[in-house]
C-alpha cells in the first residue's frame, strides 16, 4: 500500500493529473477557464505553474474544433485531457465525438490509438437549469468505441482517471459537481481498471445499481431504509462502458429485485440497458420487474421546488424499494435529505 | 518551371491517379465495387502538387474526395482498389472504403465525409509536433463548402494562434453538391474573408500543377521564415457529378463548357503540354500512361481476386 491521505473528490483529480504529468511528458490538460484563477472548481490548480503553459493551457470558445485537436494529438502520440466546466458543451463536440475519436481506430484498420481523455462536469443545483445539468453518459455509451466513466469517490475520481489517462482509447470522464467537495481516502497506489463495478454496501433485500451522485443518494436512502431493517446492496457501476455486468448479476441473483438509480434521463438511457441486462440474465431469479428511476422526462426547470422533482433522490429510491417490497411507507418527515443547503460534505 | 526528372516524378503520380479513376468509372456499373466514389477528376493536380512539394515527415489530412491525395501520397494502387472492393489488403481492411482511405504509414492520417471534419484534427497534429519540437509541416485539404462550417474557422483561430505550421490547402471547385458558391457565400471571396486571420496566404489556378507546385513552394519558404500557418487557394473544375461516375451536365445546375475550355480546365492535358515543352516526346508520354495503365490494371484485377475480411474482422480494431 502506498502514501494514503484524507482529501476531497476535487484534491483527488487533481492529484491524478498530477502524478500522470509528472509521470508522462505526453499528458497534457487543455480546455476553457484550465489555467484561469478558479481552475475548474479547483481541480486544474497549480499545473500551470509546475508544468508550464505548453502543458496546461486555456484555448477559444471553439468546443468542436478542440476536441478535434485532441483527436489529432492523440492520434499523433499525446496523451491529451480536454476538460469542459459542463457537460452540455460537448454537444458542441458531437461531430468529433460520434465521426472521429470513435471511428477513427476502426476505420484505420487498427492502425491508429487515440489515447484521450474528455473530462466534463455534470452540473446540479442553484437554479443551473436546462443546459447546465445533463449528464449525457447514455448516449456517449451509445457509440461503440468510447468509454464512458463516472467516478463518485475520491478513491476512484483517482485512481479511474489515472486509469482513463493510462488507457489507449477514448474516455469521456463525467464527474458531479456535487462530488467535488466530498472527503475521503485515497491511497496513491491502488490501481483501477475500467470495467470494474463495486459493492458499495452489501444487503440481502434489494439490489440498486447506481451511477455518479446517485450512489450519494442511494447511501442515505439504504441508512434510512436499515432502520426498518431492510438492508439494501448498492452497486457502483463506475464504468459505464465496459461494463461489468458480472457484479450486477451476481447480487441481483442474490437479492431478487433490481432498481436502476441512474442520473440521466430513462428513456432509451442506461437505466433501460441494465433492465435488459437484468431481464435477460436474471429472468427466473427475479420476484419483480427490474424499476428504473432517472430524470424527468422533460428539460431541466431552474426553480428549487420542481428541480428537486426533476432529479431521484434517496426519497424516491425509498418508496420505489418500499413498493417493490410491498413495505409500508417510513415516516420522512424527520429526516434531512441533500439538497444545495445542505450538501453533502463527506467522508463518503 | 520543373526539371525533367521532377516533371517525370509528377506525371507519374498525375496520371496513375487520372487513370484509376477512370478505371473506377468504367468497372463501377458492374456493382462489384460496392462504396460511394466521389471522383476527383480535374482537381489531382492540387494533391499531386501540393503533396510533392511536402518536405520528409510532413503528415496529410483529406476529405471523402481524396483519391488523388491517398494515390499521391502512397503511390499504392494496389492497396487503394482493394479498399475500394471491400477487400482485405485495404488500408481499412475494407471497413472504411473511398470516403475513409488512410495511411498513417505515409503520413496520411485520416480522412472524412463530414465536411470540415479533418481540419481540427489536423492542426492537433500539428500541435503535437510543437508540442514536442519536432518542424514537421501538417497539410489539410478540404473543399470550398468546408469554409462555410464553423469548424474551419474555429481550427484556422487556433492554428494562428498558436502559430502552427498547418497548410490549410482550399481545393475551390465553386460547388457543395449542386449549389454554387453565390447561392452559399455572404461573404466576397475566400481569400479575401482568410485574409483577416495572421496567416501566410497564396493561391492560384489549381488546374496547372506546375504553379500548385510554385505556390505551395512559396508558402513553404515564408513558413520556415516566420513560422505560422498557411492558406493555399486552388480552384479547380469538377469534370463529374458529386458522387458517382458520371458526368452530370445535363442535370441543369450547370453548363458545359466547350472542347477547348474543357482541355484547358484537363490538368492532365495541360500538363501533357508542358511536358512536351520540356523536350519529352509524345512517344514518351505514351509510354508512361500504358505504365501506368498497366499498373492500374494489375491493382484492380488483384483487388477483384483479393478475399474479403473475415466475419471475426467485424469485432476487431474497435478497442486498442
Amino acid at each position: 500500500m502506498g502514501v494514503k491521505s484524507l482529501i476531497t473528490f476535487r484534491e483527488a483529480l487533481n492529484l491524478a493529473l498530477t502524478r500522470e504529468m509528472e509521470q508522462d511528458p505526453c499528458v497534457f490538460v487543455f480546455g476553457l477557464d484550465v489555467a484561469d484563477h478558479k481552475r475548474i472548481f479547483g481541480s486544474t490548480e497549480g499545473l500551470v505553474e509546475k508544468f508550464g503553459r505548453e502543458r496546461c493551457f486555456g484555448t477559444p470558445l471553439s468546443e468542436d474544433a478542440m476536441t478535434g485537436v485532441a483527436v489529432g494529438a492523440a492520434i499523433s502520440g499525446l496523451r491529451p485531457v480536454h476538460v469542459h466546466i459542463r457537460a452540455d458543451f460537448l454537444l458542441l463536440a458531437m461531430n468529433q465525438i460520434g465521426n472521429m475519436m470513435s471511428n477513427l481506430r476502426y476505420m484505420s484498420g487498427g492502425k491508429l490509438k487515440i489515447p484521450l481523455v474528455v473530462r466534463a462536469v455534470i452540473g446540479r443545483g442553484w437554479g443551473q437549469s436546462a443546459q447546465h445539468s445533463k449528464s449525457l453518459h447514455s448516449m456517449f455509451a451509445h457509440f461503440p468505441g468510447l468509454k464512458v466513466v463516472l467516478p463518485t469517490t475520491p478513491q476512484d475520481a483517482y485512481s479511474l482517471l489515472r486509469a482513463s489517462i493510462r488507457d489507449d482509447n477514448p474516455v469521456i470522464f463525467l464527474e458531479h459537481r456535487w462530488l467535488y467537495d466530498i472527503s475521503g481516502e485515497v491511497d496513491e497506489d491502488e490501481p483501477a481498471h475500467l470495467g470494474q463495478a463495486v459493492v458499495r454496501r452489501a444487503g440481502e433485500a434489494v439490489t440498486l445499481v447506481c451511477t455518479s451522485w446517485m450512489n450519494v443518494e442511494a447511501m442515505k436512502a439504504a441508512g434510512v431504509l436499515a432502520r426498518s431493517g431492510i438492508e439494501v446492496e448498492i452497486i457502483d457501476v463506475r464504468t459505464v462502458v465496459p461494463l461489468d455486468e458480472e457484479t450486477m448479476v451476481r447480487s441481483v441473483n442474490k437479492t431478487g429485485h433490481c432498481i436502476v438509480a441512474d442520473y440521466d434521463w430513462t428513456f432509451c438511457g442506461f437505466g433501460a440497458e441494465v433492465a435488459a441486462v437484468i431481464g435477460q440474465r436474471c429472468f427466473g431469479r427475479l420476484k419483480r420487474p427490474v424499476e428504473r428511476l432517472g430524470f424527468a422526462a422533460v428539460p431541466c426547470p431552474m426553480t428549487r421546488p420542481l428541480e428537486n422533482l426533476f432529479y431521484p433522490s434517496a426519497p424516491t429510491l425509498i418508496r420505489v424499494v418500499e413498493r417493490l417490497l410491498g413495505l409500508a411507507e417510513t415516516d420522512l418527515s424527520g429526516e434531512s435529505f441533500y439538497s444545495y443547503e445542505q450538501r453533502f460534505k463527506g467522508p463518503f | 518551371m520543373l526539371s525533367k526528372d521532377e516533371a517525370l516524378t509528377v506525371y507519374r503520380k498525375l496520371i496513375l491517379v487520372r487513370l484509376a479513376e477512370e478505371k473506377i468509372r468504367e468497372e463501377y456499373f458492374k456493382d462489384e465495387m460496392k462504396t460511394p466514389v466521389h471522383l476527383g477528376i480535374g482537381g489531382e493536380a492540387i494533391s499531386v502538387g501540393v503533396c510533392h512539394c511536402l518536405p520528409e515527415g510532413a503528415t496529410t489530412f483529406g476529405t471523402y474526395r481524396n483519391h488523388a491525395l491517398y494515390l499521391a501520397v502512397t503511390g499504392d494502387s494496389d492497396a487503394f482498389f482493394a479498399e475500394l472492393y471491400g477487400k482485405l489488403p485495404g488500408p481499412g481492411k475494407g471497413k472504411a472504403g473511398s470516403m475513409h482511405l488512410s495511411a498513417p504509414k505515409h503520413g496520411l492520417l485520416a480522412t472524412s465525409a463530414v465536411v470540415g471534419t479533418t481540419i481540427p484534427v489536423a492542426v492537433g497534429a500539428a500541435l503535437a509536433h510543437a508540442y514536442s519540437n519536432v518542424s514537421h509541416v501538417v497539410a489539410v485539404f478540404f473543399g470550398d463548402g468546408a469554409v462555410e462550417e464553423g469548424v474551419f474557422w474555429e481550427s484556422l483561430n487556433f492554428a494562428c494562434l498558436k502559430r502552427l505550421p498547418v497548410l490549410f490547402v482550399c481545393e475551390d471547385n465553386g460547388l457543395a453538391i449542386h449549389a454554387h458558391a453565390s447561392e452559399r457565400r455572404g461573404f466576397r471571396s475566400i481569400p479575401e474573408a482568410v485574409r483577416a486571420f495572421d496567416c501566410h496566404l497564396a493561391g492560384d489556378d489549381g488546374t496547372d500543377v506546375v504553379r500548385v507546385i510554385q505556390s505551395t513552394r512559396d508558402v513553404l519558404g515564408k513558413m520556415s521564415e516566420e513560422p505560422k500557418p498557411a492558406f493555399l487557394h486552388f480552384n479547380y473544375f469538377r469534370f463529374l457529378e458529386h458522387v458517382g461516375p458520371r458526368e452530370d451536365f445535363d442535370a441543369g445546375y450547370r453548363r458545359r463548357p466547350g472542347p477547348e475550355e474543357l482541355e484547358r480546365l484537363d490538368p492532365v492535358l495541360r500538363f501533357e503540354k508542358e511536358l512536351l515543352k520540356i523536350g519529352l516526346t509524345s512517344r514518351e508520354i505514351e509510354s508512361l500512361r500504358k505504365e501506368a495503365a498497366t499498373r492500374i490494371e494489375r491493382s484492380a484485377e488483384a483487388a477483384q481476386k483479393a478475399p474479403f475480411a473475415p466475419p471475426s474482422e467485424l469485432y476487431s480494431d474497435v478497442w486498442a
